[in-house]
């Protein structure tokens, strides 16, 4: 019965030794150069930050973050008043359950079952041509509208669950209140209710907003030769170049950018319970 | 006013759930190329149980996740109960830096795992892969275990002190029977995170030891054929199941 004593410090054992220090190697290995025989050499070198200032990274960090933040405030737009609908629903356990399961089921196998409708002889342009909506079927997909759609496909559930559990905690009774001093609709939407589920907002934001850079499987399926995203170049530069020291790098980018997410997320949800 | 806000629900809903309905229907489907109807058929899935190399990675997928999910769940289980009293700092920091952890892209914890196996001269294969399949899945289990141990009352763990019960009694008599739904919720739900995982596995599995999630990465990205869609319908029941049963079991009083 060892294991059962020992189960605190094993824990945060294989917390530290299997996720701390990984994580701290990237910081490290991120300023080292890249060996001749082995994946990095221990000299100090800034030439992989310098790196990140080339013409060809800045534009795929560009799109990346234009992807990024479009996908994120579309997913947001859907998802605030989505929730504020389940909440005051009568079924909203069996509407939560339905947005649960393609939260946890493969996303692969989720990216993969929209190639059929984005096809150029797919679902979507045989239903628009039926309609005589459109002459010619559309390029979907190999685009980076296929991207954007399979990246709000499979991150809408992990902005709808965080806003929803911030909405559940939500006083209705506020919006009365705020309707009895005369606030307008706008008024209260912006001034009472976003305020109030902020922390959710922000932790829905940061769920969908680094996914959506680094699913490298999205757009390498559903994208063509234009759509690389940051998550497919460290990819490239891990597994195709080897190039670890520069792969480190680049994840230190979204390393910095959860970081400056997080001290967001501190600075708002200060105050609230 | 009332339609819109209706119409508005069930397109989310279809948004969701048509791509799926779709690749279901097209696994039963009589043809090879097109996506017209051609009758129903369940060829592709015998073709499917026909492929060894689907069969010996989804074997290795299984065992992955089986031994993954119980370590995981094992450790956070005692941990959970070990810490219920203490209220001291460790516990703090434990499960913040949980659900640090949970909110770290894969692909960053990736790039640190395999730079880390490189440093230590861990070999690529199975053993990566469990070491990885355990580290995402603690925080999940540790926090689903938490959520139900916060829900018991206090007083019955100073009661067991009190009438001076010992560890073992106590785990086996009162949080067992207690937790073991949310701990069989846990692990199901764990192995589906296991079963599922690409993006950290696709950097650290190594050239030897095969598993399900990239054979079917590797077969999608040469194209549509009808036999991926039916193990992709396969796979989608499979966790569909998973994840109703460990909500039940979630639910159960």
């Amino acid at each position: 019965m060892k294991i059962k004593s020992l189960s605190v410090p094993l824990l945060v054992c294989w917390l530290t030794a299997f996720v701390f220090i990984p994580l701290l190697i990237i910081v490290i290995a991120s300023f080292l150069e890249q060996g001749e025989f082995s994946l990095f050499q221990f000299t100090f070198t800034l030439e992989n930050y310098k790196e990140l200032f080339s013409p060809l990274f800045l534009k795929i960090l560009i799109r990346s973050i234009t992807i990024g933040f479009t996908v994120t405030f579309l997913c947001l737009i859907v998802a605030l008043p989505f929730c504020f609908l389940v909440v005051k629903s009568r079924i909203k356990l069996l509407l939560l359950l339905l947005i649960i399961i393609p939260f946890w089921t493969s996303s692969l196998i989720r990216t993969y079952a929209l190639i059929a409708l984005l096809k150029s002889h797919g679902l979507i342009n045989t239903i628009l041509l039926k309609l005589h909506l459109i002459s010619t079927p559309l390029n979907l997909l190999y685009t980076n509208t296929a991207v954007m759609i399979g990246l709000v496909y499979n991150l809408l559930p992990f902005m709808i669950l965080p806003l929803y559990a911030a909405m559940e905690r939500f006083d209705f009774k506020l919006i009365d209140a705020a309707k009895d001093l005369g606030a307008n609709s706008a008024k209260i939407i912006f001034k009472v209710l976003i305020p109030s589920i902020m922390p959710g907002i922000i932790s829905g934001c940061i769920l969908v907003l680094l996914p959506a850079m680094t699913l490298f499987y999205i757009p390498s399926i559903l994208g063509g030769a234009r759509s690389i995203l940051l998550g497919n170049l460290i990819q490239q530069q891990v597994y195709v170049l080897e190039n670890l020291p520069q792969g480190a790098a680049s994840s230190m980018i979204l390393t910095i950018l959860l970081l400056l997410l997080m001290l967001f997320y501190k600075q708002q949800s200060r105050g609230q319970p | 006013m009332n339609w819109i806000k209706k119409s508005f629900q069930v397109s989310i809903y279809l948004f969701l759930y048509v791509p799926l309905i779709v690749l279901i229907a097209y696994s039963f489907n009589n043809a090879q190329y097109s996506l017209q109807w051609h009758g129903f058929t369940t060829l592709w899935y015998s073709k499917l149980f026909a492929d060894g190399l689907l069969w010996k990675a989804f074997i290795n997928s299984l065992q992955l996740g089986l031994i993954a999910s119980f370590i995981a769940c094992g450790l956070s289980f005692f941990a959970s109960i070990r810490l219920i009293t203490s209220k001291n700092q460790l516990r703090t920091y434990l499960i913040s830096s949980i659900l640090l952890f949970l909110i770290i892209p894969d692909l960053i914890f990736a790039v640190g795992l395999l730079l880390f196996f490189n440093l230590t001269e861990i070999p690529l294969g199975f053993t990566s892969l469990l070491i990885a399949h355990v580290s995402f899945c603690i925080p999940f289990a540790v926090i689903l275990i938490n959520t139900k141990l916060a829900t018991i009352d206090d007083n019955i763990y100073r009661a067991a002190i009190d009438l001076s019960a010992s560890y073992s009694t106590m785990v086996s008599r009162i949080y067992f029977p207690l937790l073991w739904p949310s701990l069989l919720s846990a692990f199901l739900l764990c192995f589906t995170l296991s079963f599922d995982d690409i993006v950290i596995s696709y950097f650290i599995a190594g050239p030897e030891y095969d598993i399900l999630p990239l054979q079917i990465y590797s077969r999608i990205k040469t194209g549509i054929t009808p036999e991926i869609n039916a193990l992709c319908s396969i796979m989608f029941v499979l966790s569909l199941l998973l994840i109703v049963a460990a909500h039940a079991l979630q639910r159960e009083k």
